[in-house]
């Protein structure tokens, strides 16, 4: 893990988010070690933020969030809106887990003190530029541009049922698939990714193609949700994209040749089935294909 | 026994049944709810099907049917608008507001801030899927909104329901019986990741207009959207594709990975959801026809009755269960989280 993150020091990244995000008994550093990769990542330049649990049930879960809202070197992402609750009256981001699905909704979360936010993995390019439009100036907004897709949380462990154990007997199983565990159909298709409590798309969400219209309708962070292989290598892609105009389609090549398996999606982009992949001449006639 | 801040531990608990029209909220009515909920005619509401849910008009015989007899009516309105569609929510409060309902349920801070802004005399109950599932994220919600219940999702162990029961600021509400979203609610893009429509967005999981069933050589093949959900044996009874209760490949073995065909089933925990101060119990199927609506509102109505009477000797009993059991998802129900071994 710190080598990890050592690498990462050395990218191009301007923000790094750190911590657990998923399943509270996946304890692999502790909050000192959290603190000091924290620490290690400003130092070389980057924007730390201290990432917060999903789905919150225990309390335990409470505690730890409230502690982790209560530090005060980082700015922390809610992914619940009990971390929103904790963080009303400083500055705060929201995670894709928030729902923000209309201009009203951001309004409200702009009186907490909401800094940054993160499009709700289902929501269009559509709604995106309806909320560019009313969205207060000082809100920075930020989009899933590369990733599997966190589709679901569930108090059950996937994982753990998959290897016939229970969640409070999970031998921690999940570590085991740096990538998650694979679904497929009985047609083996892949479709699903188990991991933990946490389902996630099979397909790699991946936006490098509307990188300019992002840009356009002003798209202030590109988030990257990286597998357990290649993340410096992507960022480099994207990097190169931003700042060297780097030919979008040759990217999009590159990055498919990074993905984990089961191929690619932006379907939520075009306001379509998630799992859809619209290539660029698509786009005007509207015809999702097969990926 | 719990003391609940609350306060509510000796009261009985409100039996808050599902109306998907008309006829099914007169049944639910006279056979014993204490509450019916209902939704408008578009995907305003989280049950947004076909044929299904009140016009204006409609609301007012039903409302006025229901308050006749001293039963309430809750209006949802809990689905997350987006900005093309806002006016159609906001007209959907407003309406609420003038019909006169007892309660709105709605899940998305900025209809919850328009409604609490613009309609003060409108009780506001947060909605399962505002996907509030500890004390403190209720709190945002009592404190920005001035909710008066929660919804809780069904994703907490008894112990956990215990435990926000007792520290939320406001009472809470529990799903007794019905289909089980595995998933918490709220926060599930399963729907529209295969089909492009969510309970979010749309107001309906797995759309019916999504689904396709197709004998072949393999058998019967139920899909979402051309994807694979289950297929059948010529004397397996088939199920609807609700896209987390199908038959998949992990590892190589096919089974049910996310969860079977069944039924959430609470009703032996009626007295401990009792001491920990649940204030109501709440029914779901507005998709359901009148028919499951009585043979639910009648067992759970004799089963709350005979709670609040004598909790310590409470048993369901054999004919209740066996009629929980014919209406059930694949003839079975679950305990579902509440169970800890279930997670």
């Amino acid at each position: 893990m710190f080598d990890f993150y050592n690498r990462i020091a050395d990218t191009q990244i301007d923000i790094v988010y750190l911590g657990e995000t998923v399943c509270s008994k996946r304890k692999l550093l502790r909050r000192d070690d959290w603190l000091s990769l924290a620490k290690l990542l400003q130092d070389a330049g980057k924007e730390v933020v201290l990432s917060s649990m999903t789905l919150i049930e225990a309390n335990s879960e409470l505690s730890a969030l409230i502690n982790l809202c209560r530090n005060t070197d980082f700015i922390v992402e809610a992914n619940d809106m009990a971390a929103v609750q904790q963080l009303s009256g400083q500055s705060f981001i929201t995670g894709p887990a928030i729902n923000i699905y209309n201009p009203h909704s951001l309004q409200v979360l702009a009186r907490q003190g909401l800094k940054r936010w993160v499009l709700p993995l289902e929501l269009s390019r559509q709604t995106l530029v309806d909320m560019q439009q009313e969205k207060p100036d000082n809100i920075e907004t930020e989009v899933l541009v590369y990733g599997r897709l966190p589709l679901a949380y569930s108090a059950r462990c996937f994982t753990a049922r998959a290897h016939n154990l229970s969640k409070d007997d999970c031998q921690y199983r999940c570590l085991d698939y740096p990538d998650g565990l694979i679904l497929s159909t009985q047609e083996q298709e892949k479709f699903l990714v188990l991991n933990g409590i946490q389902t996630q798309s099979a397909k790699t969400s991946n936006l490098i193609t509307e990188l300019d219209d992002l840009i356009q309708h002003n798209v202030d962070v590109l988030r990257i949700s990286p597998p357990s292989r290649h993340c410096e290598k992507i960022i480099d892609v994207f990097y190169q994209c931003l700042h060297q105009n780097y030919p979008l389609d040759q990217a999009n090549d590159e990055l498919q040749a990074l993905m984990p398996a089961g191929g690619h999606c932006n379907g939520y982009w075009h306001g379509s089935s998630g799992m859809d992949w619209y290539t660029k001449t698509q786009e005007a006639a509207c015809q999702p294909t097969p990926s | 026994m719990t003391v609940s801040n609350n306060q509510h531990t000796t009261n009985k608990m409100e039996l808050v049944c599902p109306a998907g029209n008309l006829p099914a909220l007169k049944i639910a009515v006279d056979n014993g709810a204490d509450a019916v909920y209902i939704g408008f005619k578009d995907d305003t509401n989280a049950r947004h099907f076909s044929g299904l849910n009140f016009n204006e008009k409609r609301s007012r015989d039903a409302i006025e049917y229901a308050h006749h007899r001293g039963t309430k009516v809750f209006l949802a309105i809990n689905t997350y608008p987006q900005a093309s569609g806002w006016d159609r929510w906001q007209r959907a409060v407003d309406l609420a507001s003038e019909l006169g309902i007892d309660a709105l349920i709605a899940a998305d801070i900025g209809v919850l801030d328009y409604a609490a802004a613009n309609k003060p005399d409108l009780r506001l109950h947060l909605s399962v899927q505002g996907s509030a599932t500890n004390p403190e994220a209720i709190r945002f919600y009592y404190e920005n909104f001035g909710i008066q219940r929660v919804v809780l999702p069904r994703v907490l162990s008894l112990k956990q329901v215990e435990q926000v029961a007792t520290s939320s600021p406001v009472p809470v509400e529990v799903f007794g019986f019905g289909s089980l979203c595995v998933m918490v609610e709220g926060r599930c893009l399963l729907s529209s990741y295969v089909t492009g429509q969510s309970p979010n967005t749309f107001g309906a999981c797995s759309p019916a207009s999504a689904v396709q069933w197709q004998d072949t050589t393999d058998g019967l093949q139920t899909r979402l959207n051309n994807v694979l959900i289950d297929q059948y044996g010529a004397n397996d009874p088939a199920a609807y594709p609700t896209l987390c209760k199908g038959r998949f490949q992990v590892s190589g073995n096919t089974y049910y990975a996310i969860e079977e065909p069944t039924s959430l089933n609470t009703i032996a925990l009626l007295p401990e959801l009792q001491a920990m101060g649940v204030v109501a119990i709440k029914l779901e199927g507005r998709q359901r026809s009148p028919a499951y609506v009585k043979q639910v509102t009648q067992v759970w109505r004799a089963a709350l009755d005979a709670c609040h009477n004598n909790a310590q000797n409470y048993q369901p009993k054999a004919e209740w269960l066996q009629t929980l059991y014919s209406v059930s998802e694949g003839r079975t129900t679950t305990l579902g989280a509440y169970h800890r071994p279930w997670q």
